[in-house]
This record gives structure tokens, C-alpha cells and sequence, in this order.
């Protein structure tokens, strides 16, 4: 798959000195949906802002669908579409005027057909003669959204998209997502939502202190880095780990009621069916059992741990 | 050249100014005609004739071109400015969008209204006190080149500006006593000769007595220096925009 965004040694270093992006290299693959992923300061929003053309890199380039985003900026910033973090809106203009200037500044002539299909996807049709002060902030969010797709970018941007709404909102814009990937846009997201990444992205970029720490296919990092854990619900409390089972990763609960065994999902063996043949021959009996995969929060907050 | 983006911004900021008609056109107006009542009518008819005009006509010029300078600064800093503020000039920053497109865009509507509010405060003043227009067609070029002009530095404020006080400290100190003390109200061979040397220094004063001269035909200055004097200021303020964007000079990180 080709790479729509290449991303090649790139550094930002603010004129107070401090280095927001150290080297980058990255390359976004076409129609993917890429979830960056990154603790508060990382660097992810810098990253967004210097590929969109509001912070200018101190080293390296990149490339927007083949065009350098400096030197040949007007091709590049054409075919990307933005929402920023930030609810930042003309409070006074009406959602569908705000609409109209967003897609003319790209350069795009009017097509009433268009901006009339990108609000009724975002339902703001009924509100296209409302100012964009009288909406609510989830309302407000998705004109945001409505203004990056207005000049219909083969590109999208999503800063924390989801940030400060409702649960039905952002499952709605979860599926606005997915049908703009399947008309062959590529999204790059950010977020503080774990589980909005584990939902929809292909791959995920982990990004700390201005550097990538890790790319991988979202599926294969679970696999690779996911752990499982197996949980035992014991017949009678037991007071402590019998010495035999020292060989293995367990914790007993404080009640002596429950014991949970860690696993890797890579190892060859997980040692479950020889753990519980060694319970069954020191006497610990069970009456229930079940396994549970860690999530890609855990994952990140290991991985941005073990980087730290 | 991107003429959607040209023509989007363009919009939106005439959008603004005809959303705020009371603040934007009403408000210079009346401002401007109680010059006319106070200064033309009333106390202009107690005065003598300055190169054998009568006093309230004399002063039609340099209100106009007192209320043009005041407004172009404002309309385009203000223009600039607000995006910065609430933060919508990511939008601009991020558009396939030249300097030169944002500055036709911003700096284009802030003229035109300039230049819209001159037209209703000449055709307000006359209604008050009675002039003529010797060379109309430089009228109109004096009025143009200099609502461009003073829409250009405004707009330069609006970008190095990182709060309201900063906003209004250049048209209030500077601006404004610029345009008081270079002629709106007297001619400068009024003053002794020492302080006439002195206006010399005062760059509106060459935009008054051009302006003066369109109307009248008499000028404190030639009016070959006047328009040389206008296009050297609007010059200046290109390269100084230009060097904004480009260095993201209080625009970009």
C-alpha cells in the first residue's frame, strides 16, 4: 500500500528551545485510518499542525500525497482536511455560510449539492441557517468537522475528535469515520480515548516526547504486546500461593478467593493446562473460570511507561 | 492565483461589516456629520475663508480623510485580528492560500468599506455645507489609495497585536493626533514657520493636501509628492506583510 503521507526526519524546535518533534519518520498509508496515540505534550498536535501548515518545521520534510507541504504547499494543503482540537468557530456566522467560506478558501468553486450531503451526514442540515453561537459544543463539533470535509479532502485530520462528547456522538462520528475510509479517505486520528482507537484504527503510532516510539498494525500490536490473564474463582479461600506454584506468575486476592494467572498471548505455551494440573494436585479446587485479554490501554500505558 | 479563496474571504468580512451596519457604517457617519454641524455649520460660520474657501468646506477633506484613516486601520486590524483570537485563523493558516490572496481578501473588504463610508460622508457633508469637486477623478484615487493604504497597516496591527489595548494604542496615540495636527482643520501655512517645517515630518499630511487639492484645487504640499508619499507608505506595508507571513512573524510557531 502506498504511502499518502511520508514523513522524513522531521524536527520542531520552538524558538523557546524546547524540541516538540525529534526526528520523525513516518508514513501514512493510503485509506487507512491511523489512531496516534500519545500522552498530554507528546507532540501529537505539533505533529498535525506541521504536516497542516500552521507550525513550520525546524528540519526535515513532508510530503502530502507526493507534495511537499512547504515548497509545494498549495497541492499539499488541497488535499487535507483539518479538525482541530480546539472548538474554534466564527460564533456569529451560520453553519452554512461557515461551510461555504471554509470551501472556497481551499479553492474550491460552490456546490450547493455537496456542502447540502456533508450536513445531513453530520445531521446539521436543520441548522444551516442557525449562528454557530446558539449550537451546542457537540453541535459545534461537528461543523468543525462539516468545514474540514467541505472541500471534500482526500485527507483527514482529527485532532481528539471526540473529545467532550456525548457517548451517541461519538459512536456517531465513529460511523462518519468509517464511511469516509470506505470512500477512500485516509484519517489520521489523535485521541485520549483508548477504546476510539481500538475500535477504528488499522494501525496505531505511539508518540512520546516529540518521538515515535512505536508502528505497528493495531491487531498485531495486540497480539504481540497483549497479555492474558486467567482467573480462578476457588472452592474453599486458601491463605497463601502453595511453594510448588512459585514457578508461575499468580496473585492471590486478599480474600484468598480468587487467583489470577498472567500468560503471554505470544509465548508457545500458556501453562494453563499444567497449572491446573498442579492445583488439582495440591488440593485447590475451583468452581469457576475465565480468561480476559488486556485492552490497548493497558498496552499503551505499559509501553509509555516502559519508554519513561 | 486562488480567486475562491480571494473571493471567500472577501465575503465573510463584507458579511461581517453589513451583519453590524449600525457600528460599522451608521456609527462614522454620525460621527462624522456632528464635525460637520459643530466645526462647518456653527462655529465655521464665524470663521474666515482659508485660500478663499469658506471654512466649512475647507474642512470637508481632511474629516474624510480623517474618518478613512481611523476606519481602515480598524476594519482590517479588527479583520485579522478576530481570527487570531478565537482561533479561526488556523482555517487561513492551513488553506492552499498565498500572503498575497489573504491580504487581498482582508485588506480588499476593509478598503471597500473605507471607501464605501467616504462616499455617504461626502454626499452626508454635503448637506450640511455646500463645496464643490474640482478634479473628481483624483477625489476618487486619493480616497482609494489611501483607504488601501491605511487598510494595509491596520492589518499589519491586527497581525503584531497580541491583545485589545494593542489593538487600539496605535490608532489612538498615533493615528488620530497624526491626522489632528496634519491639516484636517487648518492649513499648515497657518503655523509659524518652525512648526511648519515640523508637519513636513507628519506623513498624513501629504494624504490631507493631496486630498485637499482634488477638491479645491490648493495644497499645502504638491501633489506629485502627495501620491509619491502614499505609494512609498502602501509599498513599505506590502514588504512588511509579506515578511509576516512569510517568517510567520506573530502568525505561526
Amino acid at each position: 500500500m502506498d504511502a499518502v503521507i511520508q514523513i522524513q526526519n522531521l524536527t520542531k524546535t520552538y524558538s523557546s528551545g524546547f524540541r516538540a518533534l525529534n526526528n520523525i519518520n513516518l508514513d501514512i498509508r493510503r485509506g487507512e485510518i491511523f489512531a496516534l496515540l500519545g500522552p498530554n505534550g507528546a507532540g501529537k498536535t505539533t505533529l498535525i499542525s506541521t504536516i497542516c501548515g500552521i507550525v513550520s518545521p525546524s528540519e526535515g520534510r513532508v510530503l502530502a500525497d507526493g507534495h511537499d507541504v512547504v515548497n509545494d504547499y498549495r497541492a499539499a494543503r488541497s488535499c487535507i482536511g483539518l479538525v482541530p482540537q480546539e472548538l474554534t468557530s466564527d460564533a456569529f456566522e451560520s453553519v452554512g455560510a461557515t461551510l461555504k467560506f471554509s470551501r472556497g478558501l481551499f479553492g474550491k468553486a460552490p456546490d450547493p449539492a455537496h456542502l447540502e450531503r456533508t450536513l445531513k451526514a453530520l445531521s446539521l442540515w436543520d441548522k444551516r441557517n442557525d449562528r454557530i453561537m446558539t449550537l451546542s459544543g457537540g453541535m459545534k463539533r461537528r461543523v468543525m468537522i462539516a468545514k474540514a470535509l467541505a472541500h471534500e479532502p482526500s485527507i483527514l485530520f482529527l485532532d481528539e475528535p471526540t473529545a467532550g462528547v456525548d457517548v451517541e456522538l461519538r459512536r456517531d462520528m465513529w460511523q462518519m469515520v468509517r464511511q469516509l475510509r470506505e470512500q477512500g479517505v485516509t484519517i489520521i486520528l489523535t485521541t485520549h480515548y483508548i477504546e476510539e482507537a481500538e475500535e477504528m484504527a488499522d494501525r496505531i503510532g505511539v508518540i512520546r516526547s516529540g518521538e515515535i516510539i512505536l508502528v505497528e498494525d493495531k491487531n498485531t500490536l495486540m497480539r504481540k504486546l497483549g497479555r492474558k490473564q486467567l482467573t480462578l474463582q476457588l472452592q474453599n479461600p486458601i491463605n497463601s500461593i502453595p511453594a510448588s506454584l512459585g514457578q508461575y506468575s499468580l496473585v492471590l486476592s486478599e480474600d484468598g478467593q480468587q487467583l489470577v494467572y498472567s500468560f503471554d498471548t505470544q509465548a508457545e505455551q500458556s501453562g494453563i493446562g499444567e497449572l491446573l494440573r498442579r492445583l488439582n494436585a495440591e488440593g485447590v479446587d475451583f468452581r469457576d473460570l475465565h480468561t480476559q485479554e488486556s485492552s490497548l490501554e493497558e498496552i499503551f500505558v505499559s509501553l509509555v511507561r516502559k519508554q519513561a | 492565483m486562488n480567486w475562491y479563496a480571494i473571493r471567500a474571504i472577501y465575503h465573510f468580512e463584507m458579511a461581517r461589516t453589513f451583519r453590524t451596519l449600525l457600528q460599522s457604517i451608521a456609527s462614522p457617519v454620525i460621527s462624522t456629520s456632528l464635525y460637520f454641524v459643530v466645526f462647518g455649520s456653527a462655529i465655521g460660520s464665524r470663521m474666515i475663508a482659508i485660500d478663499g474657501i469658506s471654512y466649512g468646506a475647507f474642512i470637508v477633506p481632511g474629516l474624510i480623510m480623517l474618518m478613512l484613516l481611523t476606519e481602515s486601520i480598524s476594519n482590517a486590524s479588527f479583520g485579522i485580528y478576530m481570527p487570531k483570537y478565537s482561533g479561526t485563523i488556523y482555517e487561513v493558516l492551513s488553506a492552499p492560500v498565498s500572503w498575497l490572496e489573504v491580504v487581498i481578501g482582508y485588506v480588499g473588504a476593509a478598503a471597500s468599506k473605507s471607501i464605501m463610508l467616504g462616499l455617504l460622508i461626502l454626499i452626508t457633508a454635503r448637506a450640511f455645507v455646500p463645496f464643490s469637486i474640482e478634479h473628481p477623478v483624483w477625489m476618487l484615487a486619493f480616497l482609494i489609495l489611501t483607504s488601501i493604504s491605511f487598510s494595509l497597516f491596520g492589518f499589519i496591527i491586527g497581525i503584531w497585536a497580541d491583545g485589545w489595548e494593542k489593538l487600539q494604542i496605535v490608532p489612538t496615540l498615533i493615528v488620530t493626533p497624526l491626522a489632528f495636527l496634519g491639516g484636517s482643520f487648518y492649513s499648515i501655512s497657518m503655523l509659524p514657520p518652525a512648526w511648519q517645517t515640523v508637519t513636513l515630518f507628519n506623513p498624513v499630511v501629504y494624504l490631507i493636501s493631496g486630498f485637499r487639492w482634488s477638491f479645491y484645487g490648493v495644497a499645502d504640499v504638491s501633489v506629485g509628492v502627495s501620491l509619491t508619499m502614499i505609494s512609498v507608505f502602501m509599498l513599505i506595508c506590502v514588504m512588511l506583510i509579506r515578511w509576516m507571513f512569510l517568517s510567520g512573524y506573530k502568525l505561526k510557531n
